[in-house]
């Protein structure tokens, strides 16, 4: 790394700066548009607060987590569209058991239902890879399968979460203004996803999405990196689902069908190119926080909820069109 | 130093696949330094000391240089000093899908040299390369000998087997005809191997291309100087083409010589209306074209064969939807295809071309040459007046290109209007009437095909026109 940066300093730093922006652009350019509804946000309701930025941080929340579950799948070359009704199966599980746990076993039962969801990801994974039939058939059949056990397990809204593990999600941290959700999702993205692209599974994950054949010959093993995106996904869909049950205290066997293909609009709102390689984590939560947003916005604007729908589609093609024509343009010139 | 040597389809990818174990073998052994060693995977044959660079690069276009070379274990300092013994500049910060091909290439070259490889795999290394990097290859590979290591080298230029090599093996339809000293023999007994029982009409149909060629000079010249040009191409820029000017007539076949990157691959999109010119016209019949899509230089008769088939065919479908597929083109057409004479001229272009068609059913099987046949097929089956032939040979073995020459100077005696791109300089004065040469983005000279020997024509290729003329 060092040397590579030593080779980029002895060029011209404008150069540099360029690449960057080739690089990042998008990334940025999402959290500008974030920044933009923020303010706009603000003007809207008479009284604006740090009430505001936690319920937005609340809503927002498993939806980034989802986001973070389909960013690494695509990046890598698949798609999960399993990543809401594995949410709703964590979800209903944890509030079924939860409810009458201690804090501290609940936090132990957490990490292990995470844990599960990540095998769950891996199972799917295997068989994906096993059975080479394409990520979308095998996803989708899965979709049914976790959807279907969430019911089973509990049909009906239900069960609840010990008050100090809901506030894990709902609190404050120091201040009324940092929520404490935030917090958490920092902390995912920090202490997995930053060490994780530092290291060579993270650089295996992005060349398999890139160049399959490309990466074979590099000596990267295609199969077991398939299998450790799925389970990596799962791992944040299962955080999703642990999330579902914090922010809403309860257990839904339907709460994660929003989430399926919500998650694919905030990848490709934040950067990651469908047919993978391309983008980071970055850019799909902030995506997360702007499809919230806007949603926020359209409720505190008494938009009928069939036409914001209609409005968010809209968006979402508006802001890819013209992340598509400034890509084409750069190449041009 | 080991050449590995064959037609195209003779088995030489497949076995540098499964030496370092992208394939299994399905049997047989392979005992290196006299142990026998079982290679699964191409990391298992890293760490037994075999590196290949292979026939298509194997770094991942959306990581950097550095993250790739990361990604393979190669030692960054390692791989940097390689470069830099061969003089090759790489930015290491740089998307390696930013790199220019050659460039990408050495970087393939310098990364398995920075293993320290026991034996060296290059499958046809040289054929994205310039001359000049080329060399530098070469010079690598003799510093590998000194060294006492391995190199196993495959490439289809001959003359590169000569100069480099020790020893060369054979193959033929997937196992060895024989080895021989390339030094001994040369060119001639590799080509008596490599096509076996098919030499006989292979020389055959090689004299009787030169028969052609002392006939054709003569009369075929006076036919096309009657005729109105088919294309005229007067000032034309775009990208990399500064300004350039020639035309074609019917009957004729039109060699354009240059070096890597001289705007022959601009000049080419052009032409085929893949890319607008800035400036100049594109006169098709004295008619000027404006082609804003690949669309409407087809319909102006105005047809690409690229150098890459697999950019033009649609490999999945069958033999026969290929062929007919730019039929498909006109709006007249929508209705139901008419099968039965699709049929007959699908038939005819077939058999004009002498194609293989026992992988019928899916293009992606046939060999590159059938493919390449193909490719030309297409047009000859929806009918054309100038045929735009972009490095038609490459990757391609000696029988079929023989074939293909012949085809286009039957094409030409035809009336067509052939413009031949070609990296391999001994083709020109088989094939074409006239050779111009594009240096700089510019024409920079003009030779009678009886002239065109490669001296006069790499002369000219590098701007030194004043000499040749």
């Amino acid at each position: 790394m060092t040397t590579a940066a030593a080779t980029a300093d002895r060029r011209r730093p404008g150069i540099h700066a360029a690449r960057l922006g080739r690089r990042h652009g998008w990334t940025l350019g999402t959290y500008v548009l974030l920044l933009g509804l923020v303010l706009y946000w603000r003007t809207v309701p008479p009284v604006w607060g740090s009430f505001d930025v936690q319920s937005l941080a609340i809503d927002a929340l498993p939806f980034a987590f989802a986001a973070m579950a389909q960013a690494v799948v695509i990046i890598s070359g698949g798609i999960d569209l399993s990543v809401g009704s594995l949410m709703s199966l964590v979800n209903v599980i944890s509030a079924k058991y939860m409810a009458t746990m201690s804090f501290r076993d609940a936090l132990l039962f957490a990490g292990a239902l995470a844990l599960g969801a990540a095998l769950a990801g891996a199972s799917t994974g295997s068989l994906i890879t096993i059975s080479r039939v394409p990520d979308i058939v095998v996803t989708l059949a899965m979709l049914f399968v976790w959807a279907g056990l969430a019911l089973q397990i509990q049909p009906i809204p239900g069960g609840g979460a010990p008050l100090k593990y809901v506030q894990l999600a709902t609190g404050q941290w120091f201040s009324p203004w940092i929520p404490s959700g935030l917090v958490i999702l920092l902390c995912a993205f920090v202490l997995i996803w930053l060490p994780l692209r530092r290291a060579r599974s993270g650089l295996a994950l992005y060349s398999i999405g890139s160049n399959r054949n490309a990466a074979y010959l590099s000596g990267v093993s295609v199969t077991r990196t398939r299998i450790f995106a799925y389970s990596l996904g799962g791992f944040f869909a299962g955080l999703a689902g642990l999330a579902l049950t914090a922010t809403s205290g309860i257990g839904d066997p339907l709460s994660g069908q929003y989430y399926t293909l919500n998650s694919v609009a905030a990848v490709v709102l934040g950067g990651v190119a469908l047919v993978g390689g391309k983008g980071g984590l970055i850019g799909p939560i902030a995506a997360a926080f702007v499809l919230t947003v806007v949603k926020t916005i359209l409720i505190l604007k008494g938009v009928d909820q069939n036409w914001a729908q209609v409005i968010q589609g809209t968006l979402i093609i508006v802001v890819v069109m013209i992340g598509g024509l400034a890509i084409r343009e750069r190449r041009r010139t | 130093m080991h050449a590995l040597l064959g037609a195209n389809g003779a088995g030489k990818s497949t076995l540098v696949k499964v030496l370092t174990g992208v394939i299994r073998a399905d049997g047989g052994r392979l005992v290196l330094n006299g142990e026998d060693v079982r290679i699964s995977s191409p990391s298992q044959a890293a760490r037994v000391g075999l590196a290949p660079v292979f026939q298509d690069p194997a770094l991942v276009p959306d990581l950097t240089v550095a993250q790739n070379l990361r990604l393979t274990g190669a030692p960054l300092e390692g791989v940097r000093s390689r470069l830099r013994e061969m003089d090759v500049e790489v930015d290491f910060s740089e998307q390696a899908g930013d790199v220019p091909l050659p460039v990408l290439r050495m970087l393939d070259l310098a990364r398995a040299l920075a293993r320290d490889p026991q034996l060296l795999l290059l499958d046809e290394i040289t054929a994205a390369l310039p001359s000049d990097l080329a060399e530098r290859v070469f010079a690598v590979m003799r510093k590998w000998r000194e060294r006492g290591r391995s190199v196993l080298f495959i490439t289809h230029r001959l003359a590169e087997v000569i100069a480099v090599c020790d020893r060369a093996t054979v193959l033929r339809d997937g196992s060895d005809v024989g080895t021989l000293v390339p030094q001994h023999g040369g060119e001639r007994r590799i080509v008596e191997y490599m096509l076996g029982a098919e030499v006989a009409t292979a020389a055959a149909k090689a004299s009787e291309l030169d028969e052609a060629r002392v006939r054709l000079p003569g009369d075929g010249n006076a036919a096309g100087a009657a005729a109105e040009p088919t294309l005229e191409v007067e000032g034309v820029r775009a990208g990399t083409v500064e300004s350039v000017s020639f035309s074609l007539r019917p009957g004729e076949v039109l060699g354009l010589a240059a070096l890597e990157g001289q705007g022959q691959d601009d000049l080419f999109a052009t032409l085929a209306g893949e890319r607008r010119p800035e400036g100049g016209d594109v006169l098709v019949g004295g008619r000027p074209l404006r082609a804003r899509h690949p669309y409407d230089a087809i319909r102006a008769g105005v047809v690409l064969v690229p150098a890459d088939r697999l950019l033009a065919l649609l490999p999945q479908r069958s033999v026969r939807e290929n062929i007919a597929a730019p039929r498909y083109n006109s709006p007249l057409r929508w209705g139901p295809i008419n099968l039965s004479f699709e049929r007959r001229r699908v038939k005819e272009a077939i058999d004009a071309l002498q194609i293989d068609t026992r992988a019928y059913r899916q293009v992606r099987r046939l060999s590159g040459g059938n493919q390449q046949k193909v490719t030309i097929a297409r047009w000859l089956a929806s009918g054309f007046r100038t045929l735009l032939c972009f490095d038609p040979t490459r990757g391609i073995d000696v029988g079929t290109k023989q074939q293909i020459y012949s085809l286009l100077r039957r094409l030409a005696d035809g009336g067509a209007a052939i413009l031949f791109f070609s990296s391999e300089l001994t083709e020109f004065p088989l094939v074409c009437d006239r050779v111009v040469t594009l240096y700089g983005g510019r024409i920079t000279g003009e030779l009678p095909a009886a002239a065109a020997d490669e001296a006069s024509l790499l002369r000219a290729m590098h701007g030194l026109a004043e000499e040749v003329a």
